[in-house]
This record gives C-alpha cells, structure tokens and sequence, in this order.
C-alpha cells in the first residue's frame, strides 16, 4: 500500500435512504415503459411519476457529496477510491458502445454479403445485392419510395464533420479549463469550462438538425434496415452521452463559480472531465465508421 | 499472512433500527447479510419453479400445466438461479469477505455498495411480475425463450419479454455498481504491506471476476436493448429482411453468456483453496500458478463463446477456432485442479461440514468441467446440442460448481458472521442428501440427452420415461433436503455454541483474528501485514 494516504481514517457515510427510493424510482419508470409500449393507459403517469423520483434522488444524492467533499470528510485516500471507481465505470461505457459496433461490423461484414450470397433457387431475396449502407433485403419504405438494399448514407463533410471539430475542439478547451485550475486561475477554469458546455450544447443542436434532416428530408428512420438501425442507436446512444455530459459539465461550472475545487483536489472536475474525453473518442469511432468509410 | 495490529472499535453511530437499518445501511456487513439472504430466498424460489417443472416430466404427456406455462418456468427458473441466487451469493461473501480479509475498514463506496443490493429486488419484482399480471389478464405471462432471449423468438413474446430485459438492465446496473467497489476496494482498501501477491485467493478471484462482469454485462445490456428497440421501435438488427441476423442476437448474448458461467464460478474458486488449506491445515498449493491460472481463465472466457452454438451454421475456420479456444482452458481449469487436489494432499484433514461440501465440489465439478470438455468438440456437439446431456453438465457445473460450493463457503464463514456454530449433524446430512440425490437427479439426465431426449420439452417419447422418474423423484429429495439447510442457517443465526475468533484449527487469514461475530465496524485502524 503507498505510504501517501491517511492511515487513520476512512470515511464511511452514514445511512441513507436515497438509494432506496432512486431504486424504486426505477422500478416504477420501467415498469411505466412497459406498460407504455404495450398500450397500457397507465404507463405514462407511472413513467413521469418514475423519473420526477429518480431525477430528485440524484440531485438530493449528489448534493450531498458535495456537501461532504466541500466539508472537507474526503482525503486523498477517498479520492483515490473516486479516481479508480470512475476509470471502471468508462470501462463499462466503452463496453456498452462495443456491442452497438459489434452488432454494426457484423451486419456490415457478415450478415448483408451472406443475405446476397444465397443460390436464387433457395432464397426469397433473389435480387438482392451487398452494399453498405444497405437497407436490407426486404426492402424498406424511405420518404416516399420503395428502397431495397442499397439506400443514400448520410453525408459526413457536412455537419457531421463540424460536429467532429465541435467536439475536438471542446476536449481542448475543457483540458485548457483544468491547466487554469492547476495555475489557481478561476477565471480561466469558469472560461474554459463556459465553452465547453457552450460547444456541447452546439452539438447536440448540430445533431437536432441532422436528424431532423433524416427523418423529414432523406425519410431515413430507425427502421431502415441495417443502417438506419445502427446509424440512429450508435448516434442517439452518443448523443444521450453527450446531454449527461454537458449537464454535469454544467454542474461543474457553477461549483467552480462558486469558488470549488482548488488545484490539488478537484476529482469532481476530473471525473466529467474523463467522461468528456470518453464521449470525444467514441465519437471519432463514429464518424469513421458509421459516417466516413 | 499474519498480522499485529487488529485494532477494532465498535464504534457507536446513530444508526436506524428496524427496517429502516436494512433500507438505508451502508455498512458492509448489513450489506452482505441481505445479498446472501436474497440469495437464499431466490434459491428457493427458482426451485420451487423447477420443482413443478420436474413434477410434469414425472410422466410422459401433459399432465400439470400447458406448454406454454411449462416455457415461461424453465426460462425464469434459470434467470432466477443466475442472476438472483448465485450471483448475489458471491456479491454477499465479497462484502462480508473482502474487506475483513484485506484489512479494510468498509467497502470503498458505501452508498453505491447499498444502490447495489437494492437494485435487486426491484429486478426480481420485474422478472416474476408477470406471472402475477397474468392472473389479472394482463399480458401472456413471463418469459417464455428460456433464459437466453434468442431471436425471433423473443422478438415474437409477449409483454413478459419486455419485463425480463428490463429486470436484466437492473440486474446489469447492479453488477456493474458491484464490480467496480469489488475493484476499487481491492486496489485502494488493503492493508498496508499487503501486497497483490499476499491478497486472499479470494480478493484474486473477485478482482478477475469484476474485470469480466465490466467487459461483459454491458454488452448484455446492449444485446436486449436491440432486442427491445426490435420488438417496438422498428430496428431490424436481428431481422433478415433489414439486413439483420438472429445469429447477431447469439453472438451478443453469449459474449456475455460464456463468461458470465465464470463469473458465477470464479469467486468461488477464489474461496475453495482457504477452505481446503484449512481443513489440511497445511498452506494453499501453488498460490502463483492459481493467480495466473484464474487470469488466465478470465481472458479465455471472452474468446471462446460461439461454443454455445456450434450447430447454427457457422464457417469451419470458426469452428475450429471455437473448439481449440474453450479447449484451452481445460488447462489453466486444470492446473487449478491439481492446486486444490495437491493442497490436501497428504495434509491432516478433517471433514466438518464445509469440508465435505468441497471435497465434494471438486468431484462433482470435476465432472461437470469434463463433459463441457466433450461438448467443446465440434463434432461430438452435433449429437449433444439441445439435449439433455447439455442440461446435465451445466447443472454439474452451476449445481454442483455453483451452488455447493456457495453452500461451503457458507458453512465456512457461518460462525465467523453469526457468532455461533451451526448444527454439525444437520450440516452433514445436509451434504450427503444434497451430494446423493444432486447424482440421482442429473446422472440420468446425461443418458437421456445420449438417448436424444431433447431439452425444453414439456413432453418426450415413452422410452425416456424410467430416467425421468427417477430424476424427479431424486430432484423433489434434493429440494426439500435444501431446507435443512435454511433451518440450520436460521437455528445458527438466533443462537447456538459460541463461536471462537478463530472458529476453525487451521484457518488463516485476517478475517479469523476478529470477533466472532466481528463488530459492526472492523479495522476503522487497518492492521500492518508483514
């Protein structure tokens, strides 16, 4: 064990209840969601009631290790603790994104040249050819024509590439952020951390557009076979990504307003700073693969 | 490992009695006794579940219960069994164990330790709350793919389909909350100079099981929410006509599946070496090898999972690769063996209760690792694919792996947690009815899948009918032998002989030099290992 932590003493939190009652949140929002999709009338109330609980327990939860931080009960050794448990946790993330790739490269690589490559005697796809993006071979309805296999990608030089440098841009100036924290220059962390909510928030706006473009203009939908389902579930999973992000971003802009975090510890900004970064990397894994090639 | 300094304060803290204590406890200890016993309780549920199923098998023809009734049992049977009983029996001795063996004062993170276990029953509420629906004419009842949600079939189910992907959403948060305190508690809470390689087995098997619960459960999590977004939102990832595959579905699921049988199994092999050295009372054989051996394991169980489904059309390269993959790990399984085998070897022993149950493991698991050896080959899996000897080994390998070693581990520990010691005989009758009926339920089920009876089935052929009998009958003794082993647990826990610290002659490690039971908050001044 390193000789640098506190031998003494551990801090243990006392007992409390906001983990059960988020739990039960949860249990009434799924089920709310389920009923919901099953056209059962009373899904809808029990998924607001679900969410109204679980939105209060976070915000009364991390309230509470804010309090705990900024009453000074964490030492290096709890930060320790905070830093491997966050590095685990993107560990998880990357893992959740890996099987939307995975299920992508198997239908791109295996699943659409194997539908094209049957004898026509045996298959019900006779025509059908390989391509990417493809639609699939059952053919699908796009706008207001009939498509099968071969369907219009969506463009990547256009706004998904300006979401590419949104995003690049906003790792820098979150990294820019931490160098005025290290120097004890408030006015360049709240700077910092202001453009890079502002060019979160840019990209989520950016991505509005371009799936409004889908839908309405290109008729492209989470129905369109292959791509339209690995296209809108790797975006829109991103996307989900990149609000939580810019919210805590945002939390962690008014603690540095209000004069938290000092230079030698501020695993709160570190923490959204590292999810920040993760949510920049998965994107380029994006933009090359289910945009670029 | 020894230590000086076992410094404990029962520290006094306002903490909420009642129910109260339970809902809102962020202490270990608290944390752990409820995993366990919601374990316990979801043993019985998920066996009673089998035991109907078990009861229609009796006979040939549909007596009991109708087909579909049948389907929805057997699917939330295994689900149960997984991620209800065995999982959260390890996740229990990781938060009793861990922190009392590594010289720690709690887990790491308290409150996501009690997010953790409360996730669970919400999860359980949402698997087995459609049987209920049911009965109200809501919905067609629970689950009916069996526990792996294969496509199209889990595409094409009722309302039960939606309620167990999201129960296994919950159950994935909470094994995600529960790996990474597992993690961080082992890196950040030992003691000082205890070093990686002076960690508990146990600690080592945990960290590799945390490791693969990261890589995988989210992938899971992935895998039903396309399944999901299939069924209601129009995707078509695992439908032909968009340019999907219901073999994607497969290659998801079991990604996650084969590893999740290590998961199940790992924290397990962590604590049978203890148990077996302190009963030889002689040190656990080849400390490295096992460590790299359970690393070993870890990262061949993320490269071998198409094993599952040799028989649904793949290329042979794959084939091949598949079959010399899970291959491989028969050897590191097998350097673990001869570890255990030559830590008895030629020690003092005695069979206490715990004892008999794992020297009973490593027979009988024994067994069950050799016949997935047969089933690993591609070749010989073509005959075997779907039958009953599939059900047969993986029961000799979550029953009798799985399950019986949990059962030591809690007859092991029972004193240390208690402070009292529990009824010897009853423990040892509960071994050899366990043992002898656990045989005479699966043993015939190996030649009825040899026979070709296939799995799933609520009804088979007359000629399989003296096996099924027999195994019914031996699955209702091994049913009801199980609650010997709640009353021993229950008699134990209200009172008993004392217990001392050390409990038993040869047993080392941390956790022996605390009171039995340990205070409320141990090592708040962590130990010195030298």
């Amino acid at each position: 064990m390193s000789s640098t932590h506190n031998a003494n003493h551990y801090y243990v939190p006392n007992p409390v209840a906001y983990p059960v009652i988020l739990s039960a949140g949860l249990l009434t929002l799924a089920s709310g969601f389920i009923f919901n999709i099953n056209n059962f009338p009373a899904g809808k109330g029990m998924m607001i009631a679900g969410a109204l609980v679980i939105l209060g327990m976070i915000f009364k939860w991390m309230g509470s290790v804010i309090a705990e931080c900024q009453n000074g009960l964490y030492t290096k050794w709890e930060d320790k603790s905070f830093r491997v448990g966050m590095i685990v946790f993107i560990c998880s993330e990357v893992a959740f994104f890996a099987a939307f790739f995975g299920a992508l490269f198997f239908m791109r690589v295996i699943s659409i040249p194997e539908l094209a490559s049957f004898d026509p005697q045996f298959t019900m796809y006779k025509d059908f050819v390989a391509s990417w993006p493809s639609a699939g071979p059952g053919g699908v309805v796009l706008g207001k024509e009939y498509v099968v296999g071969h369907l219009n990608p969506m463009e990547a030089w256009g706004l998904p590439a300006i979401n590419t440098l949104i995003l690049l841009t906003s790792g820098a100036t979150v990294t820019w952020a931490h160098w005025g924290l290290l120097k004890n220059n408030r006015k360049q962390l709240v700077i910092g951390l202001f453009l890079t909510v502002a060019l979160g928030i840019a990209f989520l706006a950016c991505q509005a557009v371009e799936y409004h473009h889908a839908y309405t203009e290109m008729g492209l939908t989470l129905g369109s076979g292959a791509y339209g389902a690995s296209f809108f579930m790797l975006t829109g999973f991103h996307g989900f990504h990149v609000m939580l992000g810019t919210l805590m971003l945002i939390v962690i802009l008014l603690r540095s307003m209000r004069g938290h975090f000092d230079a030698d510890q501020h695993f709160g900004f570190e923490g959204v700073a590292w999810y920040w970064h993760f949510v920049d990397v998965v994107w380029l894994g994006l933009f090359v693969f289910v945009y670029w090639l | 490992m020894s230590s000086t300094t076992a410094a404990h304060h029962d520290e006094h803290h306002d903490h909420p009695t009642g129910i109260m204590r339970w809902l809102t406890t962020t202490n270990h200890k608290d944390i752990g006794t409820m995993y366990l016993t919601f374990s316990l309780i979801m043993f019985l549920v998920g066996g009673a579940m089998i035991l109907a199923v078990r009861a229609e098998l009796f006979q040939p023809g549909l007596q009991l219960m109708k087909p579909e009734f049948y389907n929805q049992l057997i699917g939330v049977h295994a689900l149960v069994m997984i991620f209800a009983a065995l999982m959260p029996a390890a996740t229990g001795f990781a938060n009793w164990m861990l922190p009392l063996q590594i010289g720690a004062p709690d887990m790491a993170l308290p409150r996501l330790n009690n997010w953790g276990f409360w996730l669970l029953p919400p999860a359980a509420i949402l698997l087995t709350l459609p049987f209920t629906l049911a009965l109200f004419g809501i919905g067609d009842g629970a689950i009916a793919t069996g526990w792996t949600f294969y496509a199209p079939l889990s595409i094409q189910g009722g309302m039960g389909v939606d309620f167990a992907i999201f129960s296994v959403h919950l159950l994935g948060v909470s094994s995600v909350l529960g790996s990474i305190n597992v993690i961080v508690t082992i890196l950040n809470m030992r003691a000082p100079g205890m070093t990686l390689m002076k960690m508990p087995m146990f600690a080592w098997a945990w960290l590799v099981t945390a490791f693969l619960l990261i890589a995988t459960i989210p992938v899971l999590a992935g895998a039903v929410t396309m399944l999901l977004t299939d069924r209601h939102f129009g995707t078509h990832f695992f439908d032909a006509a968009g340019g999907g595959d219901p073999i994607l579905f497969q290659h998801l699921f079991w990604f996650f599946g084969h590893p999740e049988v290590y998961i199940v199994l790992l924290p397990i092999w962590g604590f049978m070496p203890q148990i077996l050295q302190t009963f030889s009372r002689k040190p656990m054989y080849g400390y490295k090898a096992q460590v790299v051996s359970l690393w070993a394991i870890g990262a061949l169980a993320l490269v071998v999972w198409a094993h599952h489904f040799f028989t649904v059309g793949m290329p042979v390269p794959a084939l091949l690769y598949f079959m010399y993959s899970t291959m491989a790990i028969s050897l590191p399984l097998a350097v673990l063996f001869f570890c255990w085998i030559a830590t008895i070897w030629k020690g003092s022993l005695s069979f206490e209760t715990p004892m008999l149950f794992a020297t009973g493991w490593i027979v009988l698991f024994g067994i069950g690792g050799l016949t997935g050896l047969v089933l690993a080959d591609v070749a010989a899996d073509a005959q075997y694919h779907h039958s009953y000897f599939v059900v047969a080994h993986f029961h000799y390998t979550l029953f009798a792996g799985g399950m019986m070693g949990v059962m030591s581990g809690v007859y092991y520990w029972l004193p240390k947690m208690t402070g009292h010691m529990f009824n010897e005989r009853l423990g040892k009758l509960h071994f050899w009815l366990t043992a002898i009926s656990f045989n005479l339920t699966f043993i015939p089920q190996f030649f009825l899948g040899l026979a070709g009876m296939p799995r799933r089935i609520p009804d088979y052929a007359l000629q399989f009918a003296e096996f099924n009998a027999i195994s019914t009958v031996a699955a209702f003794v091994l049913g009801l032998s199980q609650l010997i082993f709640v009353y021993n647990i229950v008699s134990c826990a209200r009172g008993g002989k004392k217990a001392t610290d050390r409990v038993w002659e040869g047993a080392e490690g941390l956790e022996w030099t605390l009171p039995s039971p340990p205070p409320y908050h141990s090592f708040t001044e962590q130990p010195i290992v030298k």
